[in-house]
């Protein structure tokens, strides 16, 4: 069982100038599986998801991703290992077209963080240029391809940034409340994706508060309360716990 | 050590004109969020209000030139002369201390008309546009200058009894001959009471904490439902005065020309960047210390080893502070760093 | 795909019953019915293009002394400087225009290139390839040095520190470097010079030392042709830089730096390249400056020169291509005309009005023109920022849509 983790976060302490975010915080995330981190507000959900891409470096402790320390590197190193982010805003580029957006990171993917390809076309290689229509054919955002990513709604600036993360291939995607602030419909159309994406093998870590999304998608559970990892199995096993419904109810409100 | 003592001071009075400028630029950056590349042309114009001053003081007329007997002379005469005698030539040699007098109205208003004819629609454009029409701002300023005035520096001296050299050494008890000028001490001493004052009014006024809140956090301010755009404008009006006092009393040591706007803006921006993007006692520390540094630069000693480090000490500085330590000496996290 | 499609989205349905799966059920299938929405793979920029677009500015550029003739601007002085400041600010925009890191020290390298291009004069050759190459290459140098040590910040921080370096170079060519700038005289070529190359060749004496081309001298319109063919050149390149991923890759990072970093790309050489290439830009043009009159002086580092380029960028548009050397034109040829209006050329021009409205009226004027040309350029720049951010560039396309929406109204009415 423990062979076949993709992600290990190993005993990981963080402090904010004195306060405890995170403690002791031990998660295996398993090949190919979605687990999913729940919790109150200010549990330190969004800390500990930043902890796995090195936007924070931890006190203690360290992230190992296929048996590689992770701590410490930057950003473009760990997406480069494979570790793809949707923010819980999105982050895109919203002065390039929604093709752009994509191609960007089919690049990266491509060529590495750097490469200085000054003079070549944008689109002589083929291959990206096809991997980017056919994600975002995938996706649903299609028609739009050459319009600026600015225009989109919020919804929509939602998906492309799952299209910017889904066409690198990554073996493990990170998602931060991919639904918050979405309708009913956008809910459920990203619902919809995530499970095509699962049939995939491709492992996720999804933090949510919606928990018709969290039951709908996840193969395992962690509640994260104050810092702690006080629950973590199956759906079905979190739902009956009693330390999770106190931490909901006593803690939250 | 009489020569340390000697540069120490030499810096001082040159880091006050930067302490003063950078307040100022700290200040609107710290309260308005605007990136103010015209500050360099407010300090010119307060040097300019005393050079008009003089010029209106001086007004003259050609006079019979009594003292010449043996064929007709004339000469020209300030009407004040001729009105008023002593008294009239005494108010003309004592026009930089009553330039402050003219200088803080004036600046006053053109702080508050800048504000609120262009500075205030920039506040949610990008950084870039601010320094951009900013420094739009500070070329049409300088220009207009050069329109009235001419481009040549116009001398303008200090009052006559604070034209010698105190003897510092004498003072400070040394045994070495320690003299230095009156009139930059005089200057030194202003500009630490001007740098007080404007503590103090941040710190002990009602207006003034409210304007420091709104630095900290402009939206809860505005959320208690203080009009804190209105302290703003009067937040650039005094920043637009310090910055003109700052120019009008550094005529004595410093010709005024139409370019000391942009020659100093430069230099006043190291300042800001050095002391800590938004930190008002960082500028001044920063202030004092780059004066005092750059004067030892100047040393004969200095220069010999490190040929022309004088020219290039300051920028040297800067980059090394904003390389090592971004945020500057006194900076707070998170500012400007996007 | 599709399969894995139907069976999502039946489980979706299975699972939550209420009415708005239904409608989502609808929509979400309408995409992948459509064949011809599949993907494209037309080019998004056909090759073609760039070299039309190339030729087309280059017809432009070389035609000018004629269609320049009625404004009254077609003269080589003149047109060189269009063409060397046309060169100076498309490369500007490569920086400032693609990734949105605005530098105030750009005429440090154009003061660089100049004094490269004049001591190649001095001790090479007065042929004018190895003076290009070696500012081309100094101004590189330079950029590259400058340029690491600047975007380690970014923003505000970023356009002080490369103000900071260009008013470094600028001191340091007044005071200690005096005997590589020779100070305020001035660099300029001497006839004792050695002429490394030129000897070698058995012809290092000349009569009056000018800046050549294998025997053509530099001077008027043979020195126009010269700086209008390196423009073109520039201008391809530049052109393929934009077209470029590498292009996209700098228009991300302005967009979203952060963005660029979690997608996997190490920003800092992209932004390197970009400052380095455009200092090389710069470069060539104070090398073409040397040329067509072969003196450099410290004065093309002050930094009233760097806000000079940025002015003309954002006059024409910045992050357009054409923008830029719009700009640059613009700017040049009402310098040109301001600056040589008088006092009695003014009078002359109001003559039609009676005398004390004329009067008046010249010294309203009088101030803009002139030596006071800078205040025009002034007002200019402040205009400009606040109507019209996006340059003329912006006010063509707003211009465009103007019509174009007048029209779709016209036709629906």
């Amino acid at each position: 069982m423990k062979g076949n983790a993709v992600l290990h976060v190993a005993d990981v302490q963080k402090n904010f100038a004195g306060l405890r975010a995170l403690s002791d915080i031990d998660l295996m995330i398993e090949e190919g599986k979605t687990h999913a981190i729940i919790g109150p507000n200010g549990a330190g959900k969004s800390t500990l998801l930043n902890v796995c891409v090195g936007r924070i470096a931890p006190d203690e402790g360290a992230v190992v991703f296929k048996g590689q320390v992770i701590t410490g590197k930057k950003p473009h190193e760990i997406n480069q290992l494979g570790i793809a982010r949707v923010f819980q805003t999105p982050e895109i580029f919203p002065d390039l077209t929604l093709l752009q957006n994509v191609m960007a990171p089919a690049y990266a993917r491509r060529d590495g963080p750097i490469r200085l390809n000054l003079l070549s076309a944008l689109d002589a290689d083929k291959d990206v240029r096809a991997e980017a229509e056919h994600v975002l054919l995938d996706l649903g955002l299609i028609e739009k391809r050459h319009h600026e990513a600015a225009s989109l709604s919020r919804g929509d600036k939602r998906r492309l940034e799952l299209a910017m993360c889904l066409v690198q291939h990554p073996s493990l995607l990170l998602l931060d409340e991919p639904t918050a602030g979405m309708s009913r419909l956008d809910t459920n159309r990203t619902i919809d994706i995530l499970k095509r994406i699962k049939e995939r093998g491709m492992t996720k870590v999804i933090i949510e508060h919606d928990m018709h999304v969290v039951f709908s998608l996840a193969d395992k559970v962690s509640v994260l309360a104050q810092g702690r990892i006080i629950a973590e199995g199956t759906p079905d096993e979190v739902r009956a716990d009693p330390r999770v419904q106190e931490a909901y109810l006593g803690g939250a409100h | 050590m009489d020569a340390i003592l000697l540069q120490v001071l030499n810096g001082l009075d040159k880091g006050g004109a930067y302490a003063l400028i950078a307040l100022g630029l700290t200040l609107t950056f710290g309260t308005l969020g605007v990136v103010n590349f015209a500050h360099g042309a407010l300090f010119m114009l307060g040097a300019f209000c005393a050079v008009g001053l003089q010029e209106v003081l001086t007004l003259s007329v050609r006079v019979r030139d009594e003292s010449i007997t043996f064929f007709e002379a004339y000469k020209e005469e300030p009407y004040l002369v001729l009105w008023f005698g002593d008294t009239g030539a005494a108010i003309i040699d004592w026009v930089v201390p009553l330039s402050v007098l003219v200088t803080i109205p004036l600046m006053l208003l053109i702080g508050v008309a800048f504000e609120r004819g262009l500075i205030r629609f920039f506040y949610k454009r990008p950084h870039a546009e601010q320094i951009l029409v900013t420094f739009g701002l500070a070329i049409v300023i300088q220009e207009l200058i050069k329109a009235g005035f001419g481009a040549n520096p116009i001398p303008i001296s200090a009052p006559e009894i604070a034209r010698g050299s105190a003897d510092i050494g004498a003072m400070l008890g040394l045994s070495g001959v320690l003299t230095y000028p009156w009139w930059r001490l005089i200057y030194l001493a202003s500009s630490l009471f001007i740098i007080g004052g404007v503590f103090a009014f941040l710190n002990l006024t009602t207006y003034g904490m409210v304007v420091r809140a709104g630095m900290a956090d402009r939206e809860t301010v505005q959320l208690l439902g203080i009009n804190i755009q209105r302290r703003f404008t009067v937040v650039f009006g005094l920043a637009a005065v310090v910055a003109g006092l700052a120019g009008a009393l550094y005529t004595p040591i410093l010709t005024p020309n139409y370019h000391i706007g942009m020659d100093f803006l430069v230099l006043s921006f190291v300042v800001v960047v050095v002391g800590g993007m938004g930190s008002l006692g960082g500028a001044v520390l920063a202030g004092f210390l780059l004066g005092i540094l750059q004067s030892f630069a100047s040393l004969n000693e200095v220069k010999s080893i490190l040929p022309g480090i004088d020219q290039i000490i300051i920028y040297l500085v800067a980059v090394v502070v904003l390389l090592a330590r971004p945020r500057g000496l006194l900076g707070r996290r998170g500012v400007m760093e996007a | 795909m599709d399969t894995t499609n139907t069976t999502a989205d039946l489980k979706s349905a299975t699972m939550d019953a209420d009415t708005h799966s239904a409608h989502y059920h609808t929509k979400s299938e309408v995409p992948t019915q459509l064949p011809p929405l599949g993907p494209d793979m037309r080019p998004l920029w056909p090759p073609k293009v760039d070299i039309l677009m190339t030729v087309l500015f280059g017809i432009a550029v070389f035609s000018m002394p004629i269609w320049l003739q009625p404004f009254g601007a077609a003269y080589p002085d003149l047109m060189q400087r269009f063409a060397i400041f046309g060169i100076f600010a498309i490369g500007f925009n490569i920086l400032f225009g693609l990734t949105g890191y605005l530098s105030f020290g750009h005429a440090a390298f154009l003061g660089i290139g100049s004094y490269a291009a004049v001591w190649s004069f001095k001790l090479l050759s007065l042929n004018v390839v190895p003076a290009i190459i070696l500012s081309v290459l100094i101004a590189g140098v330079f950029a590259a040095a400058i340029g690491y040590v600047s975007l380690r910040r970014s923003g505000i921080y970023f356009s002080i520190l490369t103000l900071a370096f260009a008013q470094m170079c600028y001191n340091l060519a007044y005071s200690v470097l005096t005997p590589i700038t020779n100070g305020e005289t001035g660099l300029r070529v001497l006839r004792n010079d050695p002429r490394v190359l030129d000897a070698l060749v058995g012809s290092s004496e000349v009569a009056i030392p000018r800046a050549s081309f294998f025997g053509i001298s530099m001077t008027g319109m043979a020195g126009f042709w010269a700086c209008a063919v390196c423009l073109m050149i520039a201008f391809y390149i530049a052109l393929r830089i934009t077209r470029s991923p590498f292009g996209m890759m700098l228009r991300g990072i302005k967009s979203n730096q952060t963005r660029m970093a979690y997608v996997g790309f190490n920003t800092r050489p992209y932004t390197l390249v970009a400052f380095i290439v455009s200092g090389m830009y710069a470069g060539l043009a104070g090398a073409l400056l040397a040329v067509v009159d072969p003196l450099a002086g410290a004065e093309r580092m002050q930094w009233t020169a760097s806000g000079e380029v940025v002015l003309m960028t954002i006059l024409g548009g910045a992050g357009t291509l054409l923008g830029p050397f719009i700009g640059a034109v613009l700017i040049k040829y009402f310098e040109n005309i301001f600056s040589a209006l008088g006092h009695t050329t003014l009078s002359d021009a109001f003559s039609f009005l009676p005398d004390g409205v004329r009067e008046f009226a010249v010294s309203i004027v009088s101030p803009f023109v002139g030596e006071g040309w800078h205040l025009t350029l002034g007002v200019l720049f402040v205009l400009v920022v606040i109507f019209l951010p996006g340059g003329l560039a912006e006010g063509f396309r707003r211009i465009g849509r103007m019509f174009r929406g007048g029209n779709k109204s016209e036709t629906s009415s």
